[in-house]
């Protein structure tokens, strides 16, 4: 019986040349992962370099004080600016007590039926739409049907609407980590259903759900497809003054910058990039900050 | 004596009937308002279907769905309308295919690398590049594309254009290395520890163990993820408006401009094209299109992984 026993019923000599070659496919290996992680570390570095190359030079007090203009030297980012400041605002006021809301009933309140599964497979479907096509249904429904115009308070409507789904995953699972014992201790001395989730869960829950919005709200800040496709403007010398202004945000400012053919232009896009980065960066550190100060607490 | 030192003086009397019923009554009033609440997410999804579907049948009163299917011309902004979808759809598969290269082999190896091989102290290093590069704004990947891989690629490849499929494809790819790593990472480590365990009882290398025991366990979440990363891909629109330029040409030729859907829809939505117009309509017959080709595969990757998922408890 057994002819063929594989390695072992091979003699030392080639069982030994043969297990060299096997630890060395998993040192090749070892070499290939970090190959891999290669482009993007590359991709990262080569781009950050260029944007501080190209922009940097771009940067002065004038570039923030001054509107967009077909003469490069003049032209700045005020509008671009307090646009994406207003309609992140107003994105915000709408996405978190909708995003929290939902996830308190999600966690809370729900019971395990068709009708909760069919909402969670309705929001994990939701967050795989092209974030395009939320600027279609924006376009439909908030800028003809609700005749909102293209305005800022339309964009943040769209904007909301993208960015709940995120909002509801993060605030659940904030939810999910307050412990169990939390509840009972207060359903025990008597406190009702709202009152122990007002009282007790929420405060628990609040910097995880602080993490989760602002992170989405990094995403809302970079995002530049649906608000093109509800008409946000490419060139505007004004302020928004009223929630049905008209208006423009960063990311397109730098998206009308890069299509222009002149080369003064991508440095202007350069230097709106850096800005863009560095809101992200300081957006993005804050809810690392937050994430730290949640895991030592517990 | 000292009753407003009670820890529980905040709460209402419980005494009087009225209160009582009042409390049920706020309870009940709360618990619906949540409710609504979370009905928003389906409303959404009946606004997008509606709005998407709305638009898109008074468009197909027009122009036939026979034409749409079949002509490979689309040139609605012209004086002679031709509405062939096709060159919007080859200039969308190109595209996602060329970021699928790069992006699934590179994901897949660094989740592979990163599950199985790497140190905490690698791994410290690498997750957070990662996360810095999903989180780059997408309008950033198309400057990237733009004024640095497309000059880059000009110097190698002759005939490469200043707007094509290539440079936006790598670029998208990049961008979308975190996405895939992450998903197949999640699935590498759903993998129970004591299959490896057994794999390394019995003789094998890490090599083996990764690449002949882990991999075929986790292989349907990592299809699954290269699936959802292809419908990230077909969505994806700044890069390919940037980079892949605004001409829709029948080719899969990936060094000459193209027009992908979701570049059409950014080239009418920057025009002033009035309401109601065919014009208009066209971007929500595109938008229709993408909006069910990304449902059909984030349906089929959430499908596939619960139906070919190992059951090892």
């Amino acid at each position: 019986m057994a002819e063929d026993t594989g390695t072992l019923g091979r003699s030392a000599p080639v069982f030994k040349a043969s297990m060299q070659w096997r630890r060395l496919k998993s040192h090749f290996f070892v070499v290939l992962g970090l190959l891999s992680v290669l482009p993007g570390i590359v991709a990262l570095l080569v781009l950050l370099v260029d944007v501080i190359v190209q922009g940097s030079g771009w940067l002065d007090w004038q570039f923030f004080t001054s509107f967009d203009s077909r003469f490069p030297e003049r032209a700045g980012i005020k509008a671009a600016l307090f646009g994406t400041l207003y309609m992140m605002v107003f994105t915000m006021l709408l996405a978190v007590p909708i995003g929290v809301m939902t996830a308190i009933y999600l966690e809370e309140y729900a019971g395990d039926n068709w009708f909760t599964q069919f909402i969670q497979v309705n929001i994990a479907n939701l967050a795989g739409v092209p974030s395009i096509v939320y600027g279609l249904l924006g376009l439909q429904v908030f800028v003809r049907m609700m005749e909102m115009g293209r305005s800022v308070l339309a964009g943040s409507c769209t904007m909301a609407l993208l960015i709940l789904p995120i909002i509801i995953v993060a605030s659940r699972e904030a939810i999910r980590a307050v412990p169990p014992s939390m509840r009972e201790a207060s359903f025990a001395l008597g406190a009702s259903k709202w009152e122990t989730v007002r009282h007790h869960v929420l405060p628990y829950a609040l910097p995880g759900m602080l993490t989760g919005a602002i992170l989405a709200a990094a995403r809302a800040i970079g995002e530049t497809a649906p608000l093109i496709t509800i008409g946000a403007l490419t060139f505007v010398p004004f302020l928004p003054e009223h929630p049905l202004d008209r208006f423009t945000v960063l990311p397109i400012q730098i998206f009308n910058w890069v299509s222009r053919a002149q080369s003064e232009f991508h440095h202007l896009a350069a230097a709106g990039i850096i800005v863009l980065l560095v809101v992200l960066i300081i957006l993005n550190s804050v809810a690392i900050y937050l994430r730290q100060r949640l895991r030592t607490r517990y | 004596m000292a009753e407003d030192v009670s820890p529980f003086s905040h709460y209402p009397p419980r005494s009087d009937m009225s209160s009582r019923a009042s409390r049920r009554f706020k309870e009940e009033a709360i618990r619906y308002v949540l409710l609504a609440t979370a009905t928003l997410s389906i409303v959404t999804t009946i606004g997008i279907l509606l709005s998407l579907t709305g638009e898109t049948l008074f468009f197909f009163r027009e122009v036939s769905l026979v034409e749409f299917l079949t002509e490979t011309e689309w040139t609605p902004l012209f004086a002679i309308k031709k509405f062939g979808i096709w060159p919007l759809v080859t200039a969308t598969a190109l595209v996602a295919f060329i970021a699928l290269a790069v992006a699934i082999p590179t994901g897949l190896l660094i989740a592979i690398y990163l599950s199985e091989f790497a140190s905490p102290r690698v791994r410290d290093v690498i997750k957070p590049v990662l996360e810095v590069l999903a989180g780059v704004p997408t309008v950033v990947y198309g400057y990237f594309a733009l004024t640095l891989v497309t000059p880059i690629l000009q110097e190698f490849i002759p005939g490469m254009r200043i707007f094509n499929a290539l440079s936006a494809g790598i670029v998208m790819g990049i961008m979308i290395i975190p996405m895939v790593a992450s998903l197949s990472e999640d699935a590498i480590g759903a993998v129970p520890q004591a299959l490896r365990e057994g794999a390394y009882g019995l003789g094998a290398t890490r090599f083996e163990v990764a690449l002949q025991v882990v991999v075929p366990a986790a292989l349907s979440g990592i299809v699954a993820s290269a699936v959802l990363a292809l419908s990230r891909a077909v969505g994806e629109t700044m890069i390919v408006s940037i980079a892949a330029g605004q001409n829709p040409t029948f080719t899969l030729d990936p060094r000459v401009p193209i027009e992908t859907m979701t570049a059409y829809i950014v080239q009418v939505s920057l025009g002033d094209t009035p309401f109601a117009s065919l014009e208009y309509r066209t971007i929500f017959a595109v938008g229709t299109m993408l909006f069910f080709l990304t449902f059909a595969m984030n349906i089929f990757a959430h499908w596939f992984v619960r139906r070919f998922r190992e059951e090892y408890d």
